[in-house]
């Protein structure tokens, strides 16, 4: 059970109630209602069409791939696919937003009520809570103003005019930045996982708005606020805590929470006033007439639900029924390169648990001192394969497959070479052992003493500089037996 | 010269391809009378240029043996459809000057055809408009007169009144209109021309000036109803620029045109009858109901019970779409700027607005954002939504004993310039015969029947199914054959 985090106040201790509505770009090379490209950081205005500058008689046309991956994303949450959904128009001036309004779907949204279960405790994956997913609706985004580039006048970018956006509505279930910060974690790996959204935080490819309202336990809801497009977990995470805490020193010093729409400043950590309930847009919402109504057929949706990838709850529960540790488990699964790498390297016949401790140690340690990814990663799942392979039947210790690693790294070659070329196969030959054994417990006497007399932990110590002595070849079961034999 | 000039577009097309004139002196010919006939106002931009070009081209394709269907037939262009290289204004101050560089889908297919443009049309501003007296560029003035001795300048009808007066006074022998709520039926009955709205969905939107996009339908204007099939023929079809655009094939309506409706069905709507209307207007119906059983019909008697109810909701849809389709015209990317002295964004867009909008436009911007608003938003547009869905089930019910329902076109014949601005109101019930079909997507279109004591034209109007034009054309054709309306305004422009 994963327990309510209590924010302690003057009058005593609190709780936070909060929801996330997530804005997820879909991954595709075109807008939602034009053939205009999406691609990130192109020079201004150069990826804008008819359509999304809101030329006179320009229409808008859904673009099928938009609507597939949003219906995937839905599936990937276990929601509900409307078969009938519907765009509306929100009405609302602003020189970023060229036709004058945003084609979104408030009425009738194209998934409804889904789920996401979480692990708000890294160090305890098996403590989870289910997130309630309120909708899913596909909307434009705008364009962009550029507030720096004339001392009087701001430029508009339409480059994200028309880029195409889901918004992800949980349910207010979170109760601490903690499950916030885990939500949205595990959405962004579903999204990349699904392939709908690259979730991209910093390039602006998954952004929440955080509605935060608190009480004291057991108390009706309190009046929530909105903080906008915030832009990391961490500083999600850190405008909750912020916003939380305004509200109750607010309430407590006799004032009330005013239902607004805030800014988060990662400059100071806390939320600032953008517009209150007053100043609202009225956005006019109504049906697009542009727009048919979308309805969806049953080929679609067995099209988009054959199409999906074995989500990450899925994959963990696999791993964890091969014997993986849930800690491993959990970092495997968690992005979804380091998962499809870990796979292809099952098949190649690499012992699950092994392979898991290998690639959550070695690999990473690797990646993480070499600077890259799975997705540029310098060894492929078949290289790692035959490596594993090598220890796995005894050819190389654990020990020296380090080093082979390491070697792999250097020269790109392939275990077997290396270990073929540098001579470093392991050794079982006893007499050989057996001569290295005798030579140490001779300059060792003292120890053998020792050992003798109790300190069995001396049996370390021997083993290792029989290794050493070997350099690292001998076969450690036969070091072990043959010592504890020599020693008596 | 002036002969040519009284040609129809199947006479044009067939004397062309017969060789019994060049493609060239029809283009002068029409060029010469718009460039004669100012006083009328029915062109924005005149482009002798453009057809004589594609003059130049049919005649070369005649020569070459490669004539296209509807080569050296010169048009008339409503200054709403986006013409590449061509000022586009929908009649407005606010897009003053905009030259697109894309050609709207129904013109593109007009060109491709063989057609060349003689100019783009006067119109009501944004199409908005019962008169054609909401144009930024001056109003059109209809080529008839009243037979009363006096020298009142009388509306074209709108909001496709350049096009109307353009025909009808021979300065192009066809024309584009668009109909939102009767603007191709109602001036081309004022004017004594045919035209038609097809089903809504048959001709593309796109690069057509929006007002209402749930009810904007592009459709042709000509002297008589073969000519209308034959544009029509090539203005629809479908679009995948256009998600409202009908997946169906063209029919060749030319090709089955027949005025013989031996076992048709003509509905007459009860509701229609409406007190106090223009006797006229009464006497003309009847005899249009005496026509089709001439032809062969049977004429019964049908009910369209919410027919009272299609204008106040019209009147709510139209606006509401409008408010948010002409909410691109911010000052920002084109047309008209207005940037006072030392003004931020909301000042641009307030005086930008104000002085790039006549009042009929606002007034509708207005009517539309309130009828959305939070709180009036079920009151009106949901309501309003209801009495269409309603509307379009009173027509299908009405077609489980009919084939096509006869009306009038509109409930007076052209009323005089500046009469009716003062009343809105009274403008607007210019489309109570017109707005169920426009609500209901259904093809309808006007043929001139009769002269009123006037001598003014009128106009009965033929509903038909969804996706029947040919229905709707051949009791056209049959009211046509039997009228023999061949009156024309007297030249005095």
């Amino acid at each position: 059970m994963t327990t309510t985090t209590r924010f302690k106040g003057a009058t005593g201790e609190w709780e936070v109630v909060i929801g996330l509505e997530v804005h997820a770009q879909i991954s595709t090379n075109a807008k939602l209602f034009s053939g205009a490209a999406t691609a990130f950081g192109a020079e201004p205005n150069t990826q804008v069409s008819l359509v999304d500058a809101a030329m006179p008689g320009m229409l808008p046309v859904p673009n099928r791939e938009c609507i597939r991956q949003a219906v995937r994303t839905g599936m990937a949450i276990e929601a509900q696919i409307n078969k009938y959904s519907r765009f509306d128009r929100k009405n609302y001036f602003y020189a970023d937003l060229p036709q004058g309004y945003q084609i979104s779907q408030l009425y009738h949204p194209i998934v409804g009520e889904g789920r996401l279960e979480i692990s708000p405790d890294e160090k305890d994956p098996s403590d989870t809570k289910i997130i309630g997913i309120e909708r899913i609706h596909v909307e434009q985004d705008a364009g962009k103003l550029m507030h720096d580039q004339h001392p009087t006048m701001s430029y508009v970018d339409l480059n994200r005019s028309g880029v195409a956006l889901m918004e992800i509505v949980s349910k207010p279930d979170m109760s601490s930045p903690e499950e916030a910060g885990a939500y949205l974690r595990k959405l962004r790996s579903i999204l990349r996982y699904v392939g709908s959204c690259d979730g991209n935080m910093e390039e602006g490819s998954m952004r929440a708005d955080v509605n935060v309202s608190v009480r004291k336990p057991g108390e009706p809801l309190g009046t929530r606020t909105e903080t906008k497009n915030v832009n990391s977990v961490r500083f999600v995470m850190v405008a909750i805590t912020s916003e939380a805490f305004r509200q109750i020193e607010l309430i407590e010093s006799g004032g009330k929470v005013v239902q607004e729409t805030r800014l988060f400043d990662p400059a100071t950590n806390r939320t600032r006033t953008m517009r209150s309930k007053e100043d609202a847009h009225d956005y006019r919402y109504f049906p697009d007439p542009d727009l048919l109504p979308l309805e969806l057929d049953d080929a679609f949706l067995a099209e988009c639900r054959d199409s999906l990838p074995e989500l990450p709850d899925a994959k963990r529960a696999r791993y964890l029924a091969a014997g993986i540790s849930a800690y491993n488990a959990d970092v495997l699964t968690a992005e979804v390169e380091s998962a499809l790498w870990f796979d292809t390297l099952l098949e190649t016949g690499a012992k699950p648990a092994a392979a898991a401790n290998w690639v959550s140690s070695e690999l990473f340690g690797a990646l993480n001192r070499l600077g890259k990814s799975f997705e540029d990663c310098p060894v492929t799942p078949a290289q790692a394969g035959e490596l594993l392979g090598l220890v796995a039947d005894g050819t190389i210790s654990g020990t020296i497959a380090k080093a082979v690693f390491e070697k792999m790294l250097e020269s790109g070659d392939a275990a077997g070479v290396i270990v073929e070329r540098d001579g470093l196969k392991q050794t079982s030959d006893t007499g050989a052992i057996e001569a290295e054994i005798a030579k140490i417990l001779t300059a060792n006497a003292d120890k053998v003493e020792q050992y003798k007399g109790g300190k069995e932990a001396l049996f370390g110590f021997f083993v290792g500089q029989t290794m050493k002595a070997m350099q690292g070849k001998a076969n450690p079961q036969v070091v072990n037996e043959l010592l504890k034999k020599a020693l008596g | 010269m002036t002969e040519l000039t009284n040609l129809k577009v199947a006479e044009i097309r067939d004397g062309h391809r017969a060789g019994d004139f060049s493609a060239v002196e029809v283009a002068e010919a029409f060029s010469a009378n718009v460039a004669a006939a100012k006083a009328l106002n029915a062109f924005i931009v005149e482009t002798p240029e453009h057809a004589l070009a594609a003059a130049k081209a049919a005649d070369a394709d005649r020569a070459a043996g490669t004539l296209k269907p509807l080569s050296g037939v010169p048009i008339g262009m409503k200054d709403l459809f986006c013409t590449d290289g061509v000022q586009t204004t929908a009649a407005s101050h606010m897009l003053e000057g905009f030259v697109p560089r894309y050609e709207s889908t129904v013109s593109a297919k007009l060109w491709d055809a063989g057609c060349g443009m003689l100019g783009k049309l006067n119109l009501d501003q944004f199409a908005m408009g019962s008169s054609n007296e909401t144009s930024y560029f001056g109003n059109v003035i209809s080529p008839w007169k009243r037979k009363d001795g006096g020298n009142a300048a009388l509306a074209p009808g709108g909001s496709s009144g350049g096009s109307s007066s353009a025909i009808a006074a021979r300065l192009c022998p066809a024309a584009t209109g668009t109909d939102t709520g009767g603007s191709i039926r109602q001036p081309a009955a004022f004017t004594g021309i045919s035209g038609i709205k097809p089903t809504y969905g048959r001709c593309s939107r796109w690069g057509i000036v929006a007002f209402a996009s749930s009810l904007d339908q592009a459709g042709p204007m000509a002297r008589d109803v073969k000519d209308c099939a034959i544009m029509l023929e090539t203005m629809a079809g479908f679009d995948p620029k256009d998600a409202t655009s009908l997946n169906m094939a063209v029919p060749n309506w030319e090709a089955a045109l027949s005025s013989d409706l031996k076992g048709k069905k003509v509905g007459i709507p009860k509701e229609y009858r409406l007190e106090g209307i223009d006797l006229d207007i009464d006497a003309m119906w009847d005899v249009g109901i005496a026509m089709l059983k001439d032809a062969g019909a049977e004429v019964v008697e049908i009910s369209l019970p919410h027919t009272k109810y299609a204008l106040p909701a019209y009147y709510i849809i139209a606006p509401a779409e409008a408010s948010s389709n002409l909410a691109r015209y911010d000052g920002v990317r084109y047309g008209l700027r207005d940037l006072p002295d030392g003004a931020g964004l909301q000042d641009m867009y307030a005086a930008t607005r104000a002085d790039g909008f006549g009042p009929e436009v606002k007034r509708r911007i207005m009517i539309g954002t309130y009828v959305l608003s939070a709180g009036f938003y079920d009151a009106y547009y949901t309501q309003a939504q209801k009495v269409r869905t309603l509307i379009a089930r009173d027509f299908e019910a009405a077609f489980g004993a009919c084939d096509v329902i006869l009306t009038p076109t509109a409930p007076s014949a052209a009323f005089g310039l500046g009469e009716k601005m003062a009343d809105p109101l009274a403008m607007y019930l210019n489309d109570v015969f017109a707005v169920p079909a426009s609500l209901a997507g259904l093809p309808a279109m006007s043929v001139p029947a009769a002269l009123n004591r006037e001598g003014l034209p009128l106009g009965l109007q033929i509903i038909g199914k969804a996706f029947d034009e040919q229905g709707v054309l051949n009791a056209g054709l049959a009211i046509e054959e039997r009228a023999g309306f061949t009156a024309r305004a007297e030249k005095w422009w």
